[in-house]
């Protein structure tokens, strides 16, 4: 046996994830040490620290990165190159954006997640947390561990660290969607859904990558492309191994015909924690997919190119479609990140530079505009007579038709709101669009534009679903959509989790108060101030999509000027 | 006996993993499907890891033990939280998230 030979680790360019996962690993202690009056501010200080001091080192490597192209961090488990110092940023970024959401307490100094996660919901137990006002301070490092796998999952060109980092990034997201305040039922079921189909197809994924090993005898992206190029007879090994490990980021992006869970996991999740998922999960995955597809299978483009072609056209139509006939703003914001991740897989399919900057580019639009959407979706409340007599805000009024006339009421939300829409529609002067045209034109030079078609026609049609928003928020007033509402004023999710409860018979009236949306029947929509935090992380997510859709040249040159991915 | 022979192995376990989630109705029975997928694929990867010569595998089959203890008290951690709030493991009980 040789000796033990050190790897030689270049420590600088790890610097931008060890802040964030090093600060988690802080923010547990935190949790042992600070007394409780304490924690909330030391783990949002500390958060937002570690995110912009990872930003901070970002840009520092940032011209480095330029002159050199990248390097290889511990013997090429990693490598810090543009795509992925542009990822890294993304996700920074957008994860510093959703802290502020998460932090903030928007109804009479209650954040959105339960006092105490572990309390039976409608419990003597979780009354008396919540009149003591505990808080589940955990949230901030878990989400922390899970930006810092984020920024380690478009990094990595080894499937063990690629491996590692889909599992540090996933178990935290399982928690926290578990963790609502209101409607716990339905956020413990989201968690439970999210965890089961998760740890199946991560599974999936894990047989996909010994197949891979077997095949090529190596867990290096490199090694695996090399072993591609010279056919050793066991071609078969590599093709289902390929598609195993595609399928688990297919999950991850919430591609058809692995999105199942979404539409149920981004409704029944706490509204902040949603925003953080969609947004940054998929910057990840695509960073990750990126990676697999153009450094480890380059080899397989022929075979793979249908695969990404079927997935891809599926996506975007399934997406659209089904977000049609949704009448949950969260569901049907789920929906429409569907059909993002179609579009952004145009731009995949058709890599070449340009498609690597739109697709990098079409991220950050994206993920500007959905953490600002969810944030505003957190901040329109119920409010309804309260126990005292007077009125109080409840839990958040997700049903479209509650919306109806918030035009008029709340112009400000509603204008915001409708500008993150026309970004996601890709309507001209946000930042959408100039995604849109970006993606869609790379894939068209890139020789899909069959594919571009298919893109901007579900763009047309997706465009009406959000359309009807606007014209609900706008032109409709609230009297007319509780006519047309079908179920009337009472809530039908509370309605089928009361019955439920009370057909098994237990703590029926305690949990159904707990679980449904509280809504009783005078319960009117309205606009919650909250602290602060998220109206400044909406306000900046709005700036952001109005600056990079009126001004893109100086991110897109940026982006371009370091969109090459080191083997 | 040759290696082949594990990797079979490997594959039959897999694939009862597998039909285990696709068709078992409690929660922890599942979560126990999807250990065995994760148990079936160590033994595919150490198989590997002889034919090959290397340690890659091995060191691989360590980290997903590790993670699969991970992935237990996560796991285990929410299906209790459920079953303490609906006296019920059952995932087709779970069903009030719906379009």
């Amino acid at each position: 046996m040789s000796g033990f030979t050190v790897p030689e680790i270049a420590w600088g360019p790890m610097v931008p994830v060890m802040v964030v996962l090093l600060t988690a690993v802080v923010g547990v202690l935190v949790e042992a040490f600070v007394p409780a009056a304490h924690r909330r501010a030391v783990q949002l200080t500390l958060t937002l620290a570690a995110l912009a001091g990872s930003i901070v080192a970002i840009a520092a490597l940032w011209s480095d990165t330029e002159r050199t192209g990248g390097t290889d961090v511990l013997g090429g488990s990693l490598v810090v190159d543009g795509p992925t110092l542009v990822l890294q940023a993304t996700i920074a970024l957008l994860a510093l954006l959703s802290t502020l959401v998460v932090a903030d307490r928007v109804t009479g100094g209650e954040d959105a997640f339960a006092p105490a996660a572990a309390a039976v919901p409608g419990s003597d137990y979780e009354e008396l947390a919540r009149r003591r006002g505990l808080r589940q301070t955990e949230v901030f490092p878990l989400l922390l561990f899970a930006t810092g796998g984020m920024m380690v999952f478009p990094a990595t060109t080894d499937l063990l660290t690629l491996f590692v980092a889909l599992e540090v990034l996933s178990l935290p997201l399982y928690l926290l969607s578990g963790m609502a305040r209101r409607r716990r039922l339905l956020s413990q079921e989201a968690s439970m859904k999210y965890f089961l189909l998760g740890a199946f197809v991560s599974a999936i994924m894990l047989f996909g990558i010994g197949l891979l090993y077997g095949y090529s005898g190596s867990l290096r992206f490199a090694d695996i492309a090399a072993a591609t190029a010279t056919p050793n007879g066991m071609e078969g090994l590599l093709v289902v191994g390929a598609l195993m490990l595609l399928a688990g980021l297919f999950f991850k992006v919430g591609a058809v015909p692995f999105h199942m869970w979404t539409p149920d996991v981004y409704q029944g999740a706490p509204t902040p924690v949603t925003g953080f998922m969609a947004a940054c999960t998929k910057v990840a995955a695509f960073g990750a997919l990126l990676r697999v597809v153009y450094g480890m299978l380059p080899g397989m483009a022929w075979d793979l190119d249908v695969v990404l072609w079927v997935v891809a056209i599926l996506t975007m139509v399934v997406g659209t479609v089904a977000a049609l006939v949704q009448t949950d703003v969260k569901r049907l914001l789920a929906y429409s990140s569907i059909a993002h991740a179609g579009f952004v897989l145009t731009g995949v399919v058709a890599l070449d530079d340009a498609g690597l900057t739109a697709v990098l580019f079409y991220l950050l639009a994206y993920g500007a505009a959905t953490v600002g959407a969810f944030g505003l979706v957190s901040l329109v409340r119920e409010q309804g007579p309260g126990e005292d007599g007077t009125t109080t805000l409840l839990g958040e009024a997700t049903r479209l038709p509650q919306w109806a006339g918030l035009g008029r009421t709340h112009p400000v939300v509603a204008v915001t709101f409708t500008l993150f829409l026309l970004s996601f529609a890709g309507i001209p002067l946000t930042a959408g669009f100039v995604g849109k045209f970006a993606v869609f034109s790379a894939a068209v030079e890139g020789g899909a534009w069959q594919l571009a078609l298919v893109g901007v026609l579900a763009s047309a049609a997706a465009a009406f679903f959000y359309v009807r928003i606007i014209v609900l928020m706008f032109f409709t007033s609230p009297h007319d959509a509780a006519d047309d509402a079908p179920a009337g004023p009472t809530p039908a999710v509370g309605a089928v989790a009361s019955d439920d409860v009370a057909d098994g018979g237990t703590q029926a009236a305690a949990t159904g108060v707990a679980v449904a949306t509280s809504a009783p029947e005078r319960a009117t929509t309205t606009v919650a101030a909250g602290e602060g935090l998220t109206v400044v992380a909406v306000a900046v997510c709005a700036v952001l999509t109005v600056l990079l859709g009126v001004a893109p040249s100086p991110v897109l040159d940026a982006i371009a000027s370091v969109a090459v991915l080191l083997p | 006996m040759s290696l082949t022979h594990y990797l079979v192995l490997a594959a039959i376990l897999f694939a009862i993993g597998a039909t285990t989630v696709l068709l078992r109705r409690n929660a922890i029975i599942v979560f126990m499907g999807v250990e065995l997928m994760l148990n079936s694929t160590n033994l595919l990867l150490v198989t590997f890891s002889r034919m090959h010569g290397n340690l890659s595998g091995q060191v691989l089959a360590f980290f997903v033990m590790v993670v699969a203890a991970a992935e237990v008290v996560v796991g285990l951690a929410i299906i209790v939280t459920i079953f303490r709030t609906r006296r019920s493991a059952s995932v087709d009980d779970v069903n009030l998230l719906k379009s």
